[in-house]
């Protein structure tokens, strides 16, 4: 049997051991509950299997097959050959959680610098080695918020996407945390400032400031939604597109107290929305709430350098109930992807990487306004994705461009009910200027009609 | 024998000084968000990042270095064509919000990973949202939640486990907000059905179960306590964490489970990565269906969809439909293994598991706590050899490094003193375990300083974790 090596001598094994049958192994196990067999085929090849995943690859159109300029937080990113070859290292791929730190100090080296490079682009002290994804990072730390604070509630904008709204009212339910959301400007598409001021007092935990926004949108006023935050003594949390901060300032440098995000964009590929990467940074002095797994500098008994899982009090093997989070398989493979990926690009592949996304975004925008009964719905200055109004129906307007080998943006007035006919585009350095006059003459035909 | 390398390798921000220089910022940008000075990231060769991060593998052990019997993880060997075809960009390059006409095999794996783990549980339904073991537990309390208030039963506040519980599975309880009630196990290491009795109430939701439990032990009473559980109006939850012990061969559902998580990346095979990408599927009977999270994932015809309009639904638990790549690694290893391959696995698992215990015990140095059948995994005792030689658990799974072995699971579970708890899983030749029992063997009889001064033969000593938590250095900042 494949990968069952003891399969062809399980008789001589048993004998070792005084049985006769494998049954015998079993025999505590009322026969009641036993099946016959599973109603599932017998085994494949690996040449069948091949072949069969090749017929359900087909019925599939990956980036290549058909351009997508659809947003919703996930893009296609270029990944350099660089990240196959070390992330295929079967020394770190088909390893455990490092518990074992002297059998571990190659992976727990380069989780330490991915906290290392995660803080320096957050600006932020410490960072954790990862959760499972952006979306799931805010609720652990809305969670966090709760415990620093010891108070039940906190504020979101609505500016934020549909899913990190359920996935926090699933996070908070069993706590009893109350989020009230904050309305967003309509005209502008940034949290409204002035709904921030009537919603903050003294009994609010934290605020979260997504940027750019769900809708793609810079949230320029930070200094201003940091003193409010701040002078109400809540905790501030921002939420950011890590590709963004090559140009965009770090969080840090407006005083966040916790910074989260999606990773998955640093060098990580789409993959259907998953595997994912939840970055999680935040200040020292609340390195004792961090959630997840955190990996310290220490040294062995000769003195020399090396490498551990450091708070391992916080966790859910030691503190049990009592826990800071319930986490222990997180995402480690992206995490070293990532410090790959951002090991080969540095900080000035990152600047050019960052450059390159806004100035893609601003040049799809201004072609997409260019036709008549399309415009731009919100006049913030976005980064790489934005919200288009259409005049027409917009679900006519997506599959007519299917038609052409275009996926367009993501029709979103499903979860925003005020944005009806509006879609959201996205763009990265993998679209070229001839991707971009493609979609937008397809665009001018689709919507002429 | 297995060797470490052992480089004093630098970290990447030692391996070239970053300058301080400013930024080049296109106009457009607000200026209050203006960037001032470049991230402190090293700008390195291409050759540079490769040798580093290949120096790093070299210092790290994995299953395909050696056995890595780790109990309660079943760190089996991971086929290399699951990782080959999950790379393939027809399934890696592709946006969760596509049009659903062009991710119809997506769907399908998706749709028919379902249907395999409903029949390979014996459960109704399935979601593959959980994005690890503890999500899926996380969201089977939610689940429970979800339930018992629908049917309007708001004082079910209780949930059950035993003192042989995984860790995860108190602090998933807590995260969700239930009371957690712990009862002892009996002298047999199963579950003790007065207690039981004594801890159910009309203030119990859930009790949660591993079975076999971590000992390896199966609960050979469990008709009687998923009748006990359901009479008391709670639902009955499976820790799949140990279910490669009996796959292929018998059901959480058939033993009255109303929710069940599974682990892919234990029992399907998937790689752990070093503590992830993993994935958490969550089945449920169909009482429960109504709230599973959205989207669902159907089939009309032969057009696979999603499925928004779930009125009684959850929600999301994360974001998008779940770990992909790690679903469709599973997909491949259980149509590669077919139901005569899976019912195979679980009883070389539990093969292997038997054959070392009754090797080891027989051998003598470590004792063998409750009941002597096991299953895939067992749980040794040092405690004999930390009294007369002063060895303890911690100090054997040291020095198993030195002879190039990963070490088992230790100190857990919290009920047997000096634990070491062991897996080796169906990936493992004979020869492999003989060489893992004699190394047992041989530590127990060593000198025993040499055994507290180990480990040698890796790329450092013993490493100083009480120090890593007493003055945390987290970053290269903070050096």
């Amino acid at each position: 049997m494949k990968f069952i090596p003891n399969s062809k001598i399980k008789d001589s094994m048993l004998k070792d051991i005084g049985l006769n049958d494998i049954e015998e192994l079993f025999s505590d196990i009322p026969k009641k509950i036993g099946i016959k067999e599973l109603d599932l085929p017998k085994g494949l090849s690996q040449l069948e299997t091949n072949q069969k995943l090749r017929g359900i690859a087909k019925k599939n159109k990956s980036f290549h097959d058909i351009i997508s300029f659809i947003g919703g937080g996930i893009k296609p990113h270029y990944i350099p050959s660089v990240i196959k070859t070390i992330i295929s290292r079967a020394e770190f791929y088909t390893a455990y959680t490092p518990y074992q730190s002297e059998a571990s100090q190659g992976f727990l080296q380069s989780m330490f610098e991915y906290q290392s490079i995660i803080s320096e682009i957050m600006g932020m002290d410490i960072a954790n080695c990862s959760l499972y994804d952006g979306v799931t990072a805010l609720s652990e730390a809305v969670l966090m918020c709760t415990r620093i604070k010891k108070k039940k509630t906190f504020l979101i904008p609505g500016n934020i996407s549909w899913e990190k709204k359920s996935v926090l009212k699933n996070y908070t339910k069993g706590p009893e945390i109350k989020i009230k959301e904050i309305a967003y400007d309509k005209k502008t598409g940034k949290i409204d400032l002035i709904e921030l001021k009537n919603h903050i007092d003294e009994d609010i935990s934290g605020v979260y400031l997504e940027n750019p926004n769900f809708f793609g949108i810079f949230e320029d006023d930070v200094n201003e939604i940091s003193e409010i935050v701040k002078g109400s003594g809540s905790l501030f949390v921002v939420g950011v597109d890590p590709i963004s901060l090559g140009i965009v300032k770090s969080p840090g440098d407006y005083y966040a107290d916790i910074v989260i995000g999606e990773g998955r964009s640093f060098g990580n590929p789409m993959d259907f929305g998953g595997s994912s990467l939840g970055i999680f940074a935040c200040k020292k002095e609340f390195l004792r709430q961090i959630p997840g797994r955190v990996i310290g500098l220490t040294k062995d008994k000769e003195g020399k350098r090396a490498f551990c899982m450091a708070l391992q009090t916080r966790e859910q093997h030691i503190r049990r109930g009592k826990a800071t989070s319930n986490i222990c398989t997180n995402e480690g493979l992206c995490a070293l992807a990532s410090t790959t990926y951002l090991s080969w690009l540095g900080s000035d592949g990152l600047e050019y990487l960052s450059k390159t996304n806004f100035e893609k975004g601003h040049r799809l925008a201004k072609r997409i306004e260019s036709l008549d009964s399309l415009e731009k719905v919100f006049t913030g200055i976005h980064f790489n994705e934005f919200v288009i109004k259409s005049e027409k129906d917009a679900n006519i307007i997506i599959k007519k461009l299917l038609k052409k080998g275009i996926q367009g943006g993501l029709i979103i007035d499903k979860w925003y009910p005020e944005l009806k006919n509006c879609m959201l585009f996205g763009v990265s350095e993998l679209h070229s200027n001839d991707d971009i006059e493609k979609l937008v003459s397809a665009l001018k035909e689709v919507t002429n009609v | 024998m297995y060797r470490f390398a052992n480089y004093n390798e630098p970290l990447i921000n030692e391996l070239v000084k970053s300058k301080k220089e400013k930024c080049k910022i296109p106009n457009l940008l607000p200026s209050s968000l203006k960037r001032k000075e470049k991230i402190n990231i090293p700008n390195l060769d291409e050759t540079q990042v490769v040798r580093h991060f290949h120096h790093l593998s070299q210092m790290n052990y994995g299953i395909d270095t050696g056995i890595y019997p780790l109990g309660s993880c079943t760190m089996k060997y991971n086929p290399k064509i699951c990782e080959e075809i999950a790379s393939w960009d027809d399934f890696t390059n592709i946006h969760p919000f596509q049009d659903e006409s062009t991710i119809q095999g997506n769907l399908q794996i998706m749709f028919e990973l379902e249907r395999m783990l409903c029949e390979i549980t014996g459960m109704d339904f399935f979601t593959l949202q959980p994005a690890a073991g503890a999500h899926g537990e996380f969201l089977g309390m939610l689940l429970t939640r979800a339930y018992h208030e629908f049917n309007r039963n708001f004082e079910r506040n209780e949930v059950i486990l035993p003192d042989t519980a995984h860790g995860t599975n108190p602090a998933s309880v807590a995260m969700a907000g239930y009371k957690l009630v712990e009862i002892s196990s009996t002298k047999n290491g199963t579950v003790d059905i007065d207690m039981l009795k004594h801890a159910l109430s009309n203030k119990t939701a859930c009790f949660m179960l591993t079975n076999p439990n971590t000992l390896g032990i199966f609960e050979d009473e469990i008709l009687e306590i998923s009748k006990l559980v359901h009479d008391a109006g709670a639902l009955l939850y499976y820790d799949g964490a140990n279910i490669n012990a009996i796959i292929g061969r018998e059901r959480p559902g058939d033993m009255g489970f109303d929710i069940v998580h599974l682990n892919l990346h234990k029992t399907f095979s998937t790689p752990h990565g070093g503590g992830g990408p993993g994935s958490g599927p969550v089945g449920v009977k169909i009482n429960l269906e109504k709230f599973l999270p959205i989207p669902r994932i159907c089939k009309n015809k032969n057009r696979f969809f999603f499925d928004y309009d779930v009125p009684d639904s959850i929600g999301k638990i994360k974001g998008f439909y779940g770990n992909f790549s790690v679903l469709l690694k599973a997909y491949i290893y259980i149509i590669m293994m077919g139901k005569d391959g899976l019912k195979e696995t679980s009883e070389i698992a539990v093969l292997n598991s038997n054959y070392m215990k009754e090797k080891i015990i027989n051998i003598g140095g470590y004792e063998l706590p409750y009941k002597k059948l096991r299953k895939h995994e067992f749980v040794l005792s040092c405690n004999k050899l930390k009294q007369e030689k002063n060895i303890r658990a911690m100090d054997i799974a040291k020095r198993l490094l030195d002879y190039g072995f990963h070490p088992p699971t230790i100190y857990f579970p919290l009920i047997v003193k000096e634990a070491l708890m062991i897996e080796p899983t169906e990936s493992e030749t004979k020869q492999e375990l003989d060489r893992y029992i004699n190394a047992l063997v041989k530590i127990a009889n060593e000198d025993p300083d040499v055994v507290r001064n180990s480990p040698n033969n890796t790329p450092v000593k013993r490493v100083d974790e009480v120090g890593a938590t007493k003055n945390p250095i987290l970053t290269w900042k903070m050096i």
